[in-house]
Parts: C-alpha cells; sequence; structure tokens
C-alpha cells in the first residue's frame, strides 16, 4: 500500500478552489517535488497532508490513518509525518537542543536524556553541535533550515513534507540544504517536496507534479 | 518640516513675501508682549508683597497658555519662512518669537513657583504647612508604615492570584471548537463587566455585598483569623484580595490575550505539525513567548494594582491611606496623607524604572540576536 493515497481532494478557500479533485500517491522511498507558480497550491496540498488545512471533499491516507479533523488523532498522525516550512518556524525563545527535543520529549514521552541521545547525532551530522546551546537568532538562515529539518527528523517520521524551504534563503546558503535533503532521500526517506529548485526536482525526485489551476499536471 | 523647503511650490509656499514679513512680526510682538505680561505680573506682585500671593498666582497660570500660543504661533510662522539657502531676515524674526515664547514659558512657571514658596514662607498661604509639618508627617509616619505593610501584603497576595487568574480567563477565551463556547462567552463577559466597572464599585460590592449573601464559602471567611509575619488575615483581607483579584484579572487576561495573538500563527503550525497537542503547543510555544512579551504591559498593570490597593479603604480595610485619613481628619492637617504618596512612591518608582530596564534589555537583545 502506498504511504500517501490522496483521493477527490478539493480545498476551498472562500469562492476560490486552490485544490480541485487531486488524486496523488507516494510510494515508501519516493521523492515526490511539487512544482508550479506561486498561489498553485503546493503549500496546501502539503498542509492538507498533515492536516493543517481542513479539506472540503475526498479522502486522504497518510501512512495507513485516514486525515480527519480530529485533534487526537492528528497528533498521532503528526508524529508520523515531519514537516519543515519557508519561515524556519524555531522556536526563538528555546535553545536549538531544546528546539529539537521539545516534541520527542513531549509527543513521544521520552526522557529528556534519550531526547538529547536522539538530538546529538542528528545535531553532529549538521555540524552544528557546537551551537546546541544558541538561540536560532544566533544562528544563519540555512543553518536555522537544517535544525527545523532534524527538529522534524528527531520525531523519526515515515513521511517528510517540505514546503520551500530553500525560498527564504540567500543564495549562497541554499546549496547546504538542499545537499541535506538530498542526503535524506538517499538514505530512503520518504518525501513530498514543494520546490521551485528545477535542477533538485530533476535529480532527485522520483516523481515531478506540476500543479496548475488546482490539478495535477504530469 | 523637511517637506516645506523640498517642495515650497507644491505647497504653496512662498519663503519672501509680505504675508510672510507681517506674519513673523506678529509673532515676535506676540511673544514679547507675553514676557512683559509675565514680568509686570511680578513686579505687581513685588510691589503688593504685603497681600495674599493667591491672585498673583493666578496670574502667572494665566499667562501660561499665552506663552504656549506664542511658542506655537512663532513655530507656524517660522515654518513658513523656511529658506533652503540659508536664514532669511523673517526666518530670523520667528525664530526670535519663539525663544522669547519660551522665555515666556519658563519665567512665567519660575516665578509661580517662587511666588508660592516667597507666601509660604511670610505665612500667606499654608502649602508647607498643609503637606509638609514636619510634626505630623514624624507623627503619623509610624502607623501610616504600619497601614503601608497592609497594603504591601494585600498587594502581593493579589498579584499572584491575578497573574494566574488572569492566565486561565485568557487561555480560556481563545480555546478552539464548538464544544468550548459557553466557556469563551463567560470568560468575554466576565472581562467586560470587571474592565467596565470602577474599580471602587467593584471592591464596594464584594467586600460589603458577599458576606451579606450567606454564600457557603464566604461565609466561612468570618471564621479567617490568623497572623503572618504581623500581618492579619481575616475576612476583610481575603474578600479584599479577591476584589482586586477580580479587577485586575480582567484587564492582565486581556493582556496575555493580545501576548497571545501577538505570536505568529506559523508558530503554532510548527509545533502542530510536530505533533504536539493544542494544550502542549500553548504551554511550550505560544504562552513563553507571549508572556516575554508582556511583561512592560503586566508590569504597568501591577503598579496599577499597587497603587489601587488604597481603594480598599471605602471598604473599611485598615490600610495606610484610611490610617492617614483618620489621622488627618484629627489633626486637620493632610502631611499624613503625603507620608502615604512617599511610602508608595518609594515602591512604584523604583518598580517603573525596572519595567523600562526589562524593556531597554528585551529590545538590545534582539538587536545582538538578530542580524
Amino acid at each position: 500500500m502506498a504511504l500517501v493515497e490522496m483521493r477527490g481532494i478539493v480545498k476551498r478557500f472562500g469562492t476560490n478552489t486552490v485544490l480541485d479533485r487531486i488524486d496523488l500517491d507516494v510510494e515508501e522511498h519516493q521523492v515526490v517535488c511539487l512544482i508550479g507558480a506561486s498561489g498553485s497550491g503546493k503549500s496546501t496540498l502539503l498542509r492538507c497532508l498533515n492536516g493543517l488545512e481542513a479539506t472540503q471533499a475526498g479522502t486522504i491516507m497518510v501512512c495507513g490513518r485516514k486525515v480527519i479533523q480530529d485533534d487526537i488523532k492528528l497528533n498521532r498522525l503528526r508524529r508520523d509525518v515531519g514537516i519543515v516550512f519557508q519561515a524556519f518556524n524555531l522556536f526563538p525563545h528555546m535553545t536549538v537542543l531544546d528546539n529539537v527535543t521539545l516534541a520527542p520529549r513531549k509527543a513521544l514521552h521520552l526522557s529528556k536524556a534519550d531526547a538529547e541521545a536522539r538530538a546529538h547525532p542528528l545535531l553532529e551530522r549538521i555540524g552544528l553541535a557546537d551551537k546546541a546551546g544558541e538561540y536560532p537568532d544566533r544562528l544563519s538562515g540555512g543553518q536555522q533550515q537544517r535544525v527545523a529539518i532534524i527538529r522534524a527528523l528527531a520525531m523519526q517520521p515515515k513521511l517528510m513534507l517540505f514546503d520551500e524551504i530553500t525560498s527564504a534563503l540567500d543564495p549562497e546558503l541554499v546549496n547546504e540544504v538542499l545537499h541535506m535533503m538530498q542526503e535524506l532521500a538517499e538514505q530512503g526517506m520518504t518525501m513530498v517536496v514543494a520546490t521551485h529548485e528545477m535542477a533538485f526536482a530533476r535529480d532527485v525526485a522520483s516523481k515531478v507534479c506540476y500543479l496548475h489551476q488546482g490539478q495535477i499536471i504530469e | 518640516m523637511t517637506d516645506v523647503v523640498a517642495q515650497p511650490a507644491a505647497t504653496g509656499l512662498e519663503p519672501r513675501s509680505a504675508a510672510n514679513r507681517r506674519r513673523t512680526f506678529r509673532a515676535v510682538a506676540l511673544s514679547v508682549g507675553v514676557n512683559l505680561f509675565v514680568l509686570v505680573g511680578a513686579a505687581l506682585a513685588a510691589v503688593r508683597s504685603s497681600s495674599t500671593g493667591n491672585g498673583f498666582l493666578g496670574y502667572f497660570c494665566l499667562t501660561l497658555p499665552f506663552a504656549a500660543v506664542a511658542l506655537m504661533y512663532g513655530r507656524r510662522a517660522e515654518a513658513h519662512v523656511v529658506d533652503v539657502d540659508g536664514p532669511l531676515v523673517d526666518e530670523e524674526r520667528a525664530r526670535l518669537s519663539r525663544r522669547f515664547g519660551v522665555v515666556a514659558l519658563v519665567l512665567a512657571l519660575l516665578l509661580s513657583i517662587a511666588l508660592v514658596i516667597w507666601a509660604s514662607w511670610n505665612g500667606l498661604v499654608d502649602v508647607g504647612d498643609t503637606f509638609f509639618s514636619w510634626q505630623h508627617l514624624t507623627g503619623s509616619f509610624d502607623q501610616v508604615v504600619e497601614g503601608f505593610k497592609l497594603n504591601i501584603a494585600i498587594f502581593i497576595v493579589a498579584e499572584v492570584f491575578v497573574l494566574i487568574w488572569g492566565l486561565v480567563i485568557a487561555v480560556v477565551r481563545q480555546l478552539p471548537g464548538r464544544a468550548a463556547a459557553p466557556l469563551r462567552w463567560l470568560a468575554v463577559v466576565y472581562v467586560d463587566v470587571f474592565r467596565g466597572l470602577p474599580a471602587i464599585v467593584t471592591i464596594y460590592l464584594v467586600v460589603f455585598g458577599l458576606p451579606l449573601t450567606q454564600l457557603p464559602v464566604i461565609k466561612d471567611t468570618a471564621d479567617v483569623d490568623f497572623t503572618v509575619l504581623g500581618i492579619q488575615i481575616d475576612q476583610l483581607f481575603i474578600l479584599g484580595v479577591l476584589s482586586l483579584t477580580l479587577v485586575y484579572g480582567a484587564y492582565v487576561a486581556e493582556v496575555y490575550r493580545s501576548g497571545i495573538e501577538s505570536i505568529h500563527w506559523s508558530q503554532r503550525a510548527a509545533a502542530r505539525g510536530l505533533g504536539l497537542s493544542q494544550g502542549q503547543t500553548l504551554r511550550f510555544v505560544i504562552v513563553p513567548q507571549a508572556i516575554r512579551r508582556v511583561i512592560p504591559p503586566l508590569m504597568n498593570d501591577f503598579i496599577g494594582l499597587q497603587k489601587d490597593t488604597a481603594l480598599l479603604n471605602v471598604a473599611g480595610v485598615l490600610e495606610g491611606f484610611n490610617i492617614a485619613r483618620i489621622y488627618a481628619g484629627n489633626n486637620f492637617n493632610l502631611s499624613s496623607v503625603t507620608g502615604l504618596g512617599i511610602c508608595f512612591l518609594v515602591i512604584t518608582i523604583p518598580m517603573t524604572r525596572l519595567t523600562d530596564f526589562l524593556v531597554k534589555r528585551d529590545q538590545q537583545r534582539m538587536q545582538a540576536g538578530g542580524g
């Protein structure tokens, strides 16, 4: 069974139909890239996948769970689905380490020591182990975005959603983040990536979906 | 003013015109006139030094608005004649009128103060004795300080409850979902009512009214009577704290709410996206950031609460103001109340300074951090 099964998804904001009967399957270990103009619904589609947006019609199955607007079920689902945003959205009042360990500790109920044992190899991997005690605003945009990625990875998700995560970065910082995503893909992570980076889509994606007027044109 | 310089044509201003000449002359005349007005008053006061200074005090106070008008008139005249290439004669004149306006303002103020001091010295008025009689200040001080301790105790206890209660209301007010609608509605009504009522009315109703209702828990507080650190805890104390908590809880809830709403929705999305529940998101992500942002307005409410403990005198609580008032009534002298005022200032001024310091430090930290 596919990890993600979207059937006939309709999403409207008021009278504006953003997603119009979308069908999409993502198999395990696949990297699906969503491309399309700004406002074509890439981000909305991602946000529907983990229930951050409610849909008007259709069904979504993610990791064998139906996505419905029920708080408890969504909390459970989101443990398996990591999401990284365009604007990093790190928690500014917490250190890097606390950012990474918050969710494992509170949502997975790991002990502080266990959560940190999980976080440290991830920080090592992105070369920011020495920044663990820093607050996010002391980091560069690229560093912040990589922390945001490992914050999601610390939950050991089965599926990662990337929402234009390089769009807010300075050009010279884009590569370090893209490189990290490529590594993830090579390690077999299932990913859905909304992006404008066509080269990345071409090199890494197993499937590229072009969104236009609420529909997928492949 | 800079845009006047940049586009004189667009605003229809012509620096060198007869109108400006007249305008600046009028401005100088006005400000010089006000100065003369002040000086004549001072001369008259000096000549008739044997009579009471009250009439002259009024005279000087009258000159203050005139001086302000002269000042503004001079400024406007100056704005009309600003010249890019250097000062015009008209501009110099307008500037002169403004300087004279300032002189008149300062002169009138200083002379009024001098007059009050002089008249007090000569026993014509009783400012010094009424507010600052050494005998009564020192005579009442021990009692007043004793009473003021109660103000502080009430303030500290009430503040703790206010901080908790306000947060509860703020959180309830933004609970999601249809099931929580009645709760949200209750919180809104509570905030509206207690923000709308004058604090003194709430205090009166709670402290006098509640004991008359025979409500079970309230009735039991009548038996409370013990002493902690020299402060007597009794029904009056409890109801006083309760009334202030009700009043300030409403204000503080609004402060918290503004803080919670100021946190960008993406923070919530990030937290929920990681699998944190609604409650965990609030507790670990939203509220900690919100509280940091609202510390300065919270401190303002602290100071307000601190001062409003004096309102409890209407309900018969023997706090500092009540004691000072009783003393003032018995001795026909307000120095005891001045003494209490000083007690309040000793607490509130450091608190305002601390608030400013915290705001400044936060700003600096943000500037240091961002980049």
